[in-house]
């Protein structure tokens, strides 16, 4: 009988290529998805050394990061220009690479253009059991359908699209296991962020988590990729989520997926993937889902996470002296004071979207808090930015839109928008965000911009009453 | 890529842990097109400070960056190993590293040097007067005060960043096992390709 091994044994093995004499192997890489920040170099060196695409039919390309989210066409169906010359150069650049070098390209304006790691699961390009790689870290997202998905630097992406391989080695496992059941007002979001808390930012480092336990198979699709997104916030190169009934039901009838007796073949070897019973980790963490309240951010770091009843810890309460300074620092650039209560921090921006929440389910989620009620006077500026133009075209069909803008939310069209201060989107110095995205370093949402990363619940109440608040509070 | 061996000289004494690459190369400075003239953003928000570390006198152009753990978390920008390339850094030294990071300094001709906490202690302690020594070769760290440090690093990773290997080059000398990949995958499992 072979070694009982672990999903992300089964799917590393099943795409080694070659071993070198050290533990490094050639992996093969199923799908490449890429974005106009971090191709540019990387088309430019291909095109230097005169190499070509050596599989353009497992490479996606589409635009997200830098594409405005404000209306792209004029009431005459014409493209309206895009003002920062940087970002228009590179999009430009994508909008010529794709077709110069033959790959699949969705374009700014068309029906389907999303966020990258919102359109590979929403097409069906993303599959269970695959090697999937993108120029942006939170690739990890694709995780959440059980493929071994993780971002590259763009030397990286030269050498995918040259050879659709890469060299790796193999990381070591580790298991987080949320066992029982999530009590109401808390999400996915808030159960990756109170992993974050527990394992540190560090945590995982070298490490691809397999997520599992009762909480996490009872998550959707959509959940389960928010779990997944933030793997790398917890220093993981990868997360991973064994593929089941739940993911086949996603996939089944996207446009990439399997068809017919194709697909039969495909879910017989996903359910293969499973870890087998024995098989061990190198590190497993166990969590209880009862000890899981709706979490917010008060720091810098994605680690910095209490519970929203919470308060501002002192920096002194750390055991750690490298993390008291870390976390006076972090006080110091949140303008916050220990001891603080979290419910009584004023926002005056609200950020719903990126990546980690800003699918049909967290729109929902958002919507169903704000349904009836209006934003409170002292929250500047609250939108709500699709991750695909699928999922915006669903939210208006389902009247969504309308529940926020009724409430005084603007909506907007997809892309990265205010998860990274690279287009328009940004959060003034100084002034906080509500934000349901993944990273609340210095400067991500604009320079000195504060971010307290929550869930699109929580998103939503705090544009409600203008400060972090429990959203169960607001729960009938 | 140019081939590293021997670095000695200053070492800028930075020693901050978590050093995310929103730190090193801002979001703004990702707006290029080429990986040029990168280092002009390197730390943009700790140089705005006139009497930072990485402007001053004896640290301007110094070819070695010491940090704490868990240097180059954050995104997967390889931005960052260029900004720290275009700012004159060959070797960080630091207790660990995100592992997207180091891969990408490795791939840009920076070596990433792993040494406990006790060690980076002792180099700050030394960097902020005297140089600093790094033998790739021997894969050792070393002052002029006798202090000798050993660290590990991947044999693959060592031969490239000593023969300025391109990774790509490489891989293409496995053409035909890439080959005999694709052609099994596409009889055992036909439908890996998109459907559509
Ligand atoms: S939404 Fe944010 S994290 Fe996600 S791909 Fe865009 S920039 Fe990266």
């Amino acid at each position: 009988m072979t070694r009982p091994r672990t999903l992300y044994e089964k799917i590393w093995d099943a795409h080694v290529v070659e071993q070198r004499p050290d533990a490094t192997c050639l992996i093969f890489i199923d799908r490449h998805l890429v974005h106009e920040v971090t191709s540019p170099q990387a088309f430019a060196g291909l095109r230097a050394t005169g190499r070509t695409v050596r599989r353009p039919d497992l490479t996606l390309a589409v635009p997200d990061h830098n594409v405005p989210t404000t209306a792209r066409l004029d009431a005459a169906g014409g493209r309206l220009p895009i003002a920062d010359a940087e970002s228009a150069a590179q999009l430009a650049a994508l909008e010529k690479n794709a077709p110069e070098f033959g790959i699949r390209y969705i374009d700014a304006v068309a029906p389907e253009q999303g966020i990258v790691h919102v359109v590979g699961p929403e097409q069906g390009f993303s599959l269970p059991g695959t090697t999937i790689v993108c120029g942006d870290s939170h690739t990890a997202c694709h995780g959440g359908i059980g493929a071994l998905a993780f971002g590259i630097g763009t030397s990286e992406v030269e050498h995918v699209l040259a050879t659709q391989t890469l060299l790796l080695q193999p990381s070591k496992t580790m298991e987080v296991r949320v066992e029982g059941e999530v009590g109401p007002g808390v999400s996915a979001k808030d159960i990756i962020l109170h992993i974050t808390g527990v394992i540190g930012a560090a945590g995982g480092t070298g490490h691809v988590i397999e997520y599992t336990g009762s909480a996490i198979r009872a998550l959707s699709v959509e959940g389960r990729l928010t779990v997944s997104n933030m793997a790398i916030e917890g220093g993981a190169r990868a997360g991973l989520i064994a593929p089941d009934e739940t993911t086949f039901a996603y996939i089944k009838g996207r446009p990439y997926a399997p068809k017919g007796a194709d697909w039969d073949a495909a879910v017989a070897y996903w359910k293969s993937l499973a870890t087998d019973p024995g098989a061990t980790y190198d590190k497993t963490v166990v969590i209880d889902a009862a000890d899981i309240a709706p979490s917010v951010t008060w720091g810098t770091s994605p680690e910095d996470v209490v519970p929203i009843t919470g308060i501002v810890p002192d920096p002194a309460s750390f055991a750690d002296p490298s993390k008291q300074a870390a976390a006076a620092k972090s006080l110091a650039y949140m303008g916050l004071e220990p001891g603080t209560r979290m419910q009584d921090v004023p926002v005056e921006n609200i950020f719903i979207g990126s990546c980690t929440n800003s699918r049909i389910e967290d729109l929902r989620a958002a919507a169903a808090v704000i349904k009836g009620r209006h934003k409170a006077d002292n929250v500047k500026w609250a939108i709500v930015v699709p991750g695909s133009g699928l999922v915006k075209a669903q939210a208006e069909a389902e009247g969504l839109d309308r529940i926020f803008t009724d409430a005084g939310l603007e909506w907007r069209e997809p892309g990265c928008s205010a998860c990274l201060a690279m287009n328009p989107d940004k959060v003034p110095a100084g002034e906080r965000c509500a934000s349901t995205s993944n990273r609340n370093f210095v400067g991500r949402q604009g320079p000195g911009a504060r971010t307290h990363l929550v869930s699109p619940a929580m998103a939503a109440a705090a544009a409600v009453t203008g400060k972090l608040t429990d959203v169960r509070e607001l729960m009938a | 890529m140019t081939p590293l061996d021997k670095v000695e000289g200053r070492a800028i004494p930075f020693g901050l842990k978590n050093v995310d690459t929103d730190v090193i190369i801002p979001a703004h400075w990702l707006k290029t097109t080429t990986r040029e003239g990168m280092g002009r953003g390197a730390f943009e928000s700790l140089r705005a400070d006139p009497d930072n570390l990485f402007d001053s006198a004896d640290f301007k152009g110094a070819p070695i960056l010491i940090a704490g753990d868990n240097f180059g978390c954050g995104s997967s920008r390889e931005h960052a190993a260029w900004a720290l390339g275009d700012l004159g850094i060959r070797v960080v030294i630091a207790p660990s590293y995100s592992d997207i990071f180091s891969g990408n300094a490795v791939k840009n001709g920076i070596l990433p040097v792993v040494l406990p906490q006790s060690a980076i202690d002792r180099l700050m302690e030394v960097a902020a007067t005297d140089p600093v020594f790094v033998d790739l070769e021997h894969q050792t760290v070393t002052t002029q005060f006798q202090d000798r440090f050993s660290f590990e690093i991947d044999p693959f990773r060592k031969m490239c960043l000593l023969e300025g290997l391109d990774e790509i080059s490489l891989t293409e000398k496995s053409d035909a096992a890439i080959g005999a990949y694709e052609k099994a995958l596409d009889a055992d499992r036909p439908w890996m390709r998109p459907a559509a």
